[in-house]
């Protein structure tokens, strides 16, 4: 297991490498000039001068390489051109955003996706596992920006349930500590507030959430029919146990890793794929923030804001890879 | 991942296998087919994708307006007679639109997921045959692509060449090929493997004969799956890429686009967003539906389920 583990960890020096190489070079892709292009047509040659001295393009480009790489390890990552503030501190309170509603997302998938694959693995071929299949069927092919405008129109606009965008009441805003809103409403004992952050949660983590629940249904109903064919589950009926307990502890404690599995890599998807839901529910979350970084050509900040969410998305599936193999004791490496 | 889409066989009522006569040698193509056709679903989702192929091919002849004809006079009009889907913002006929957006969709779709395959097809073999340090290298690229959220790289790609249809698809083609490179490479490691490999290698066949004679042809079936559930997910892509303004530019009747520029509208004019939406979805729906299908008929472990 440690050898795997250390195997794991110095496999990922060159995919962290290759990752900085590639935002590195977002900037020297662009066509044209890219302090130029940064300042647009009107920007004089001085302004244009000035801006290639403060990121660096005028020296040689393994110097500039070198000077990045630096950076980021000692946690630099860059200025925004835009508010001109460092971009690492500007990027947390977006991320704990996303991670805030990736999170309520992937609770409400996992929750309700296994649950309904389970079910349908039970009842298989039951009236439930038809319309949770095509459910599940729709939901993988639908637009998650579409979901999200339907719910505006239907839950906010006409039914009145919930909030159609932001985090919290912008007249009342949550005092900020750890970015988390629905904890620093807690900590500043604020129930009220914590009920308003929960509703501006549910329309969008439920969008968000839909296409990893239809995943994880699919996932957990298809390694759920395989386990319930093997012999150890006949044995377990045989007992005389009772069939929920037969279906949640015995057969699905062993349907459980491939799930995981799925769980795992669709936390990674989400953190990325959130771009189009931040953007539907006004979240202020860091695909906007990198979203509204591509409007203003704010190069840093797009290069910064891709490492950062790629970095974490390498570390979820590394994260996933491990407990896989510490979770069943069948897998050897 | 790869048992995720697959739940599908068991869904489907079991209905006997015909019986086939005994001394005929059934090709296994021939064999996938029967299988596929006994696939309701899959059935369905061929339909509607055949559906669509033929709306964007004659789309000139249904279309009743042109896609950019303006009627000042009937801005965001309901459904009716006249427009079907009712009108958008500038009087435009969003009937009319959504047909030519079939034109797009499964334009983006067809090219870059022809491109991805190509361009992931050539790396794989090359890795996957070639071995040493260039299964490496390829390798390699091929995880440093996958690192990234495939959404967010495409709109890396786009943000750099500047936002059009070209460069959408461009991105979407790129993000797609370290799928199809991975797939075909880990075919080839073991197709290489077998022993009537080994026999044609005693035999003195060259190279490149084996790989086009032994390697690729089994490797077929696996990259037609994918393609076919990858067209679904490129058109999501596209719309996605469309709605934040970076694929498609107006006045082009883009599904994505249209469902951006039709936002503000939904409480007025909800068909403005219903249409657009409902015809993504059913266009994806179809390939998921096909390509689980194709995966169930053409994947041998999975046959008799």
């Amino acid at each position: 297991m440690l050898a795997y583990t250390i195997r794991r960890l110095l496999l990922l020096i060159p995919v962290l490498f290759g990752m900085s190489i590639v935002t590195f070079a977002i900037i020297y892709l662009i066509p044209g000039n890219p302090a130029r292009i940064i300042l647009g047509d009107h920007a004089t040659e001085k302004a244009i001068a000035n801006l290639e001295e403060q990121l660096g393009l005028n020296k040689p480009l393994y110097i500039q390489y070198l000077n990045y790489i630096s950076n980021l390890l000692r946690g630099d990552l860059g200025t925004s051109i835009r508010t001109n503030s460092p971009i690492a501190s500007e990027l947390w309170p977006h991320l704990a955003a996303t991670f805030e509603l990736t999170i309520f997302a992937m609770l409400f998938a996992t929750i309700i996706g296994v649950n309904a694959g389970i079910i349908s693995a039970w009842k298989k071929n039951s009236w439930f596992d038809y319309l949770a299949m095509i459910v599940a069927l729709i939901g993988v092919s639908m637009p998650v920006f579409w979901l999200g405008l339907m719910q505006q129109w239907i839950f906010s606009q006409e039914l009145g349930w919930f909030p159609s965008f932001g985090r919290d009441n912008p007249r009342d805003p949550v005092q900020m500590i750890t970015g988390f809103y629905l904890i620093d409403t807690l900590l500043a004992g604020r129930i009220d507030q914590f009920w308003t952050v929960l509703k501006h949660l549910v329309m969008p983590g439920i969008a968000l959430g839909t296409i990893p629940m239809a995943i994880i249904a699919r996932m957990t109903r298809s390694s759920m029919l395989e386990v319930l064919q093997s012999d150890f589950i006949r044995t377990v009926e045989a007992k005389g146990t009772r069939k929920f307990v037969v279906i949640y502890k015995h057969a699905f404690k062993n349907a459980v890793i491939p799930v995981l599995t799925v769980v795992g890599l669709q936390t990674g998807t989400l953190l990325g794929g959130a771009i189009l839901t931040e953007t539907i529910f006004s979240w202020p979350g860091v695909g906007r923030y990198i979203f509204e970084a591509i409007g203003t050509r704010d190069y840093p900040v797009i290069q910064s804001g891709i490492l950062v969410i790629a970095f974490i998305f390498v570390i979820i599936n590394l994260l996933v890879d491990l407990i896989y193999s510490y979770i069943d004791p069948r897998i050897k490496y | 991942m790869e048992r995720e889409l697959s739940t599908d066989q068991s869904v489907m009522p079991k209905t006997p296998i015909p019986e086939q006569p005994d001394d005929t040698v059934v090709s296994p193509w021939r064999e996938a087919f029967w299988q596929l056709k006994k696939n309701k679903l899959a059935v369905f989702g061929a339909f509607i994708i055949i559906f669509f192929v033929l709306v964007a091919i004659i789309a000139p002849f249904i279309a009743p307006y042109g896609y950019d004809e303006l009627h000042a006079g009937e801005r965001l009009t309901g459904p009716s007679t006249q427009n079907w889907f009712g009108t958008d913002d500038l009087g435009r006929d969003i009937f009319t639109r959504i047909v030519y957006g079939a034109r797009i969709s499964l334009f983006v779709g067809f090219f870059s997921v022809t491109g991805a395959l190509v361009m992931g097809t050539l790396l794989g073999v090359i890795a996957g045959f070639f071995g040493r340090w260039i299964d490496l290298l390829i390798s390699r690229i091929f995880d440093v692509l996958l690192a990234f959220p495939s959404i967010l790289l495409a709109i890396a790609i786009v943000a750099i060449l500047g936002p059009s249809l070209q460069n959408a698809l461009l991105a979407i083609a790129i993000i797609n090929i370290p799928i199809f490179g991975r797939l075909v490479r880990s075919r080839v490691l073991s197709i290489r493997e077998e022993e009537y490999i080994l026999a044609a290698k005693a035999l003195g066949m060259k190279n490149s004969r084996i790989l086009f004679h032994h390697i690729l042809p089994n490797s077929v079936a696996p990259i037609i799956v994918q393609a076919t559930l990858s067209f679904g997910s490129a058109i999501l892509e596209a719309a996605a890429l469309g709605f934040l303004g970076l694929g498609a530019q107006p006045p082009t009747p883009e599904w994505g686009k249209m469902l951006s520029d039709a936002r503000q509208y939904i409480q007025t004019a909800p068909w403005t967003v219903l249409f657009p939406g409902l015809s993504i979805m059913l266009v994806v729906l179809g390939f998921n539906l096909l390509g689980d299908g194709l995966r169930d008929a053409l994947d041998p472990k999975m046959k008799n389920m």
